[in-house]
């Protein structure tokens, strides 16, 4: 029982075939968005995680169908390498970016949390990651580079 | 600093890990990011009971599915007994399992895997499999498992390939026994005796990549195995040795890898996919879900620790008398070498003249333990630092002053170093480099370590009281005399350079670490000039794999050689083109120049030259480095925490780490490892558990239920180096990736201790747990 559904991925209007069974993440990654990684399948460890309409959600709880005629941004859609996202560039330079397996959900959280919220707190950035486990780095470092990123994105200097 | 440090032009500096980038843009690096087509894809039916023979196995309706493409069980796999143990041939650890065995030893026990179409069909055939079971009693309590009536492994077969200690008959997978001085005149010697014992739990490594392999046919029908592993090397000679087929028709590449911390130094994925691939002739996939990943994928050896020590007066120890019992599970992977860890990565740590190690390994019903960053090493200082403040106490020295008079020194060494190896004998070894004290007082002073009484009667209310706690660890940097680590580079046409590793990146940074070390001896740039590939068993040459705590030191050393080859490759050629005396030329910049004469070949030119024009050659070199020490690594660690003592919450407020590495190649990463591993080390104290039902099924096996630090557990955490200089490693450097997970579950303890006056040696240290040893503590007061 395939179905269609009307998405726009990093700014790109697709037509997707999907079952109506399918979940999200499966649906990304079969349309190349590998950056949407496959941790838990059960919500609880936040590598999947994308932007939905402004929100930072988890593609392995969600069903395919339920992003129908919804704005999605994925990883690959938030910097290039000639010009990465302040957040891309922030996790690079305090050197928090370990086996990197978690980064892309990372990144999409704290990109959400600064899509709303330009002066997070340090408790704002601790809370806006709380869905994203990190085995490798201890979070202290991504944290810091979070506020470093939305003082760039301010118009600070770092 | 009475040692010296190393200041280098890239050594010592925060560069950038060359494949952060990349990572941070999602780029498809991982096992699991390439399509392949037609791929087939595998699921395991696992073993619902904990100690059982399959008596009959009926997998006619799940072949008969349609979408399903094969189904392997021990009546079709190879036989082949083996270890999943990635170590080194021969392997320390016992052959005693197969692919399926007819004998299942715990719950989730590999008992047959389909492969099919897609993962429903997979999981659908699963349920389609018809198994019948003589369930047998099984055996839990590892304190009660040597010489039980319930024997695990009575198939008669299993072996250690290495001359040691192994009695499957008893469960008895591991027997140690070293001992140095005399003990009873220790205890003699003694004004005070202390002795305790602790218990440690079962805790998941939890990479946030599960394991995951792709094994496909090339071109030419050589088997290839696209793995999430820490040892391709070891997982290549094990899929030939498991699948008998050469070591020369087996690739195993690893691409990025998503965490390991010993996790993947186990061999679960690869061979039933390769398994599959071989019969099939296509693609096969093998991807754990987290749920088995915490049933399947090894945990940290469980261990009961007992140590007796003795104390003068004046502060000297005179007896350390460790005792080790340890749950392997249901299969014997690292049993023996994780034992001797126990011992030989505590012991050495004090001055003390008369030490005994008595250590047992023994099988249980419960899954497999296998690698765990700490190996062993956590568990004994869980004991080892508990005591140490404990005798400090006896004898009313602060405790800090107690590790200060006591600790090894640099140019000191200790008779465990020869006494106790990776479960054979040891090598002796002088401390050539020990930042301790400075670890100790820097760490001290940054916690306000010596005005704390003050601090504590500031913030105590009723309910809440701070607390402050104090550990030490040690690790090592490789195995001695066993680890083996090799690097290829060449040189191309605009002078930069390929740097081929067999040291395996799982994360950690080690690519760029080890073009750190590269870019260092050859006066190259980083980002411009290498390209760092690891590892290919095609292309890379050999390298033991990422585990003990021995690539910066050991795989870093080869680099350094390699370079130095190269180094001399081109000042060689430059002589020659240029008519000039060796002897008289230098690197300076990216350039061989006579300063002399001012003459100057650049690398630009020599790589053009060498390639296409003059006396043509490949510039180009292989080398590599046998280990013959473990040099330390040291740390300290301080916490602060508060205790409510109506609900037993311990609350970390403030943990430091000041660490001793040797000199830091790249500081930013040596934070990175150190606080991500006391970050575990913090979670594994206060709230990671493995909670089993009476059958032996893990009850909670999910995130959501085994609960593992995230941000807003936080503590301020804050590390501090202490550069040191090794003189046996590259640049001065030792390992750190390791020590720092040992530390939190003694110094929160120790901390607790200092907070309410109660002793806790069995962690987690929950809110149940500790209400509970509060009213005990009452209890015993008032009787």
């Amino acid at each position: 029982m395939m179905r269609e559904i009307n998405v726009t991925i990093n700014g790109e209007a697709k037509v997707l075939t999907i079952e109506p069974n399918e979940l999200l993440i499966d649906i990304l990654r079969r349309e190349g968005y590998k950056g949407v990684k496959r941790g838990c399948d059960e919500g609880t460890c936040g590598s999947c995680t994308i932007i939905l309409n402004g929100r930072a959600v988890k593609t392995c709880i969600l069903l395919a169908a339920q992003a129908h005629k919804s704005s999605i941004t994925t990883i690959e859609g938030i910097g290039t390498r000639d010009n990465p996202h302040p957040l891309q560039q922030a996790f690079v330079d305090e050197g928090t970016v370990q086996c990197g397996f978690c980064i892309p959900g990372i990144l999409l959280s704290a990109k959400a949390l600064l899509d709303r919220n330009p002066s997070p707190t340090k408790d704002d950035v601790k809370i806006a990651l709380d869905g994203n486990l990190c085995r490798c780095t201890g979070y202290s470092g991504q944290i810091k580079a979070v506020l470093k990123a939305a003082s760039v994105m301010r118009g600070g200097t770092t | 600093m009475s040692q010296n440090v190393f200041k280098g032009r890239v050594v010592g500096k925060s560069v950038a890990k060359i494949d952060a980038l990349s990572l941070a843009m999602g780029k498809p690096l991982f096992t699991d990011d390439v399509d392949f087509k037609n791929m087939a894809h595998v699921k395991l039916l696992r073993s619902p009971h904990a100690h059982a023979i399959i008596t009959e196995i009926d997998t006619r309706e799940a072949e008969n599915l349609p979408g399903v493409l094969g189904v392997l069980t021990h009546k079709n796999a190879s036989q082949v007994l083996h270890t999943t143990a990635g170590q080194g041939y021969p392997e320390p650890s016992p052959y005693d399992t197969r692919l399926f065995n007819k004998k299942v030893k715990y719950v989730g026990d590999r008992v047959a895997a389909v492969a099919a179409k897609s993962i429903e069909i997979a999981e659908e055939a699963i349920k389609l499999i018809h198994v019948k079971y003589e369930v047998l009693e099984p055996i839990f309590d590892w304190d009660k498992s040597l010489g039980n009536e319930i024997v695990i492994h009575n198939e008669g077969d299993a072996k250690f390939l290495i001359p040691v200690f192994y009695d499957p008959s008893k469960n008895h997978v591991s027997h140690i026994d070293a001992e140095v001085g005399d003990l009873d005149k220790g205890f003699a010697e003694a004004t005070f005796i202390v002795d305790l014992t602790v218990r440690n739990h079962q805790a998941q490594h939890c990479p946030l990549e599960p394991h995951v392999s792709i094994a496909y046919l090339d071109e030419h029908d050589r088997l290839v195995v696209r793995t999430a592993t820490q040892v391709p090397f070891h997982a290549r000679r094990i899929i030939a040795q498991v699948l008998n087929i050469p070591i020369s028709k087996v690739r195993v590449i690893k691409p990025r890898i998503g965490g390991g911390f010993g996790s993947k130094q186990e061999i679960v994925t690869e061979l039933i996919a390769a398994s599959f691939t071989l019969q099939l002739k296509r693609p096969v996939k093998l991807e754990f879900t987290r749920k088995e990943e915490f049933i399947s994928a090894r945990t940290r050896h469980p261990m009961t620790t007992r140590l007796k020590a003795g104390v003068k007066k004046d502060g000297t120890i005179t007896t350390l008398d460790m005792k080790v019992t340890s749950n392997t599970g249901a299969y014997g992977t690292h049993g023996l070498t994780v034992l001797s860890n126990t011992g030989s990565k505590t012991l050495p740590l004090y001055h003390c003249d008369n030490i005994r190690f008595i250590g047992d390994t023994v099988y249980t019903n419960l899954p497999v333990a296998g690698a765990y960053r700490g190996y062993g090493g956590t568990q004994a200082v869980l004991a080892m630092e508990i005591v140490i403040d404990e005798l400090a106490s006896k004898i009313r020295m602060d405790p800090a002053e107690f590790r200060l008079k006591n600790h090894i020194k640099s140019g000191e060494t200790s008779p465990i170093f020869k006494a106790l190896g990776e479960g054979t004998e040891g090598v002796e070894q002088t401390v050539g480099s020990c930042g301790l004290s400075d670890c100790i007082k820097q760490g001290a002073d940054a916690i306000g370590w010596w005005s704390r009484d003050e601090h504590k009667k500031k913030y105590n209310t009723e309910t809440k009281k701070r607390g402050f706690g104090l550990g030490c660890i040690m690790q090592g940097s490789s195995i001695p005399n066993v680890d083996m680590a090799a690097a290829y580079a060449k040189m191309n046409d605009d002078g930069s350079f390929n740097l081929l590793v067999g040291a395996t990146d799982l994360g950690t940074g080690s690519d760029t670490i080890l073009a750190q070390i590269f870019a260092e001896v050859l006066n190259l740039d980083i980002e411009s000039d290498i390209i760092v590939l690891s590892s290919d068993t095609d292309i890379t040459p050999f390298d033991k794999g990422a585990y003990a705590s021995s690539t910066t030191y050991l795989s870093g050393m080869a680099v350094k050689n390699l370079a130095e080859k190269i180094k001399k490759q081109l000042l060689d050629y430059a002589a020659k083109l240029l008519y000039l005396p060796v002897d008289e030329l230098e690197l300076a910049g990216k350039a061989v120049v006579h300063p002399k004469t001012k003459k100057t070949l650049n690398f630009a030119e020599i790589g053009t030259k060498a390639l296409y024009t003059d006396n043509q050659q490949q510039i180009g070199a292989a080398a590599s480095e046998l280990s013959k020490k473990s040099p330390p690594p040291f740390c300290a660690h301080f916490a602060e925490v508060e205790v409510d003592i109506e609900t037993g919450k311990v609350k970390v407020l403030r943990y430091i780490a000041a660490v001793d590495c040797g000199t830091p190649i790249n500081p930013k990463l040596v934070i990175g490892q150190t606080e991500g591993a006391l970050v575990n080390g913090i979670g594994y104290a206060l709230s990671e558990r493995y909670l089993f039902n009476a059958q032996g099924r893990m009850l909670n096996p999910s995130f959501g239920n085994y609960k593992i630090m995230t941000s807003i557990d936080l503590p301020e955490i804050e590390t501090i180096i202490v550069k040191t200089y090794e003189p046996t490693g590259p640049f001065g450097a030792k390992s750190i990736a390791e020590p720092n997970i040992s530390g939190p579950m003694p110094c929160l303890s120790n901390a607790i201790f200092d907070a309410i006056g109660v002793r806790i040696t069995e962690p987690p240290y929950t809110p149940d747990r500790v209400l509970k040893a509060i009213q005990e503590n009452r209890q015993r007061r008032n009787n």
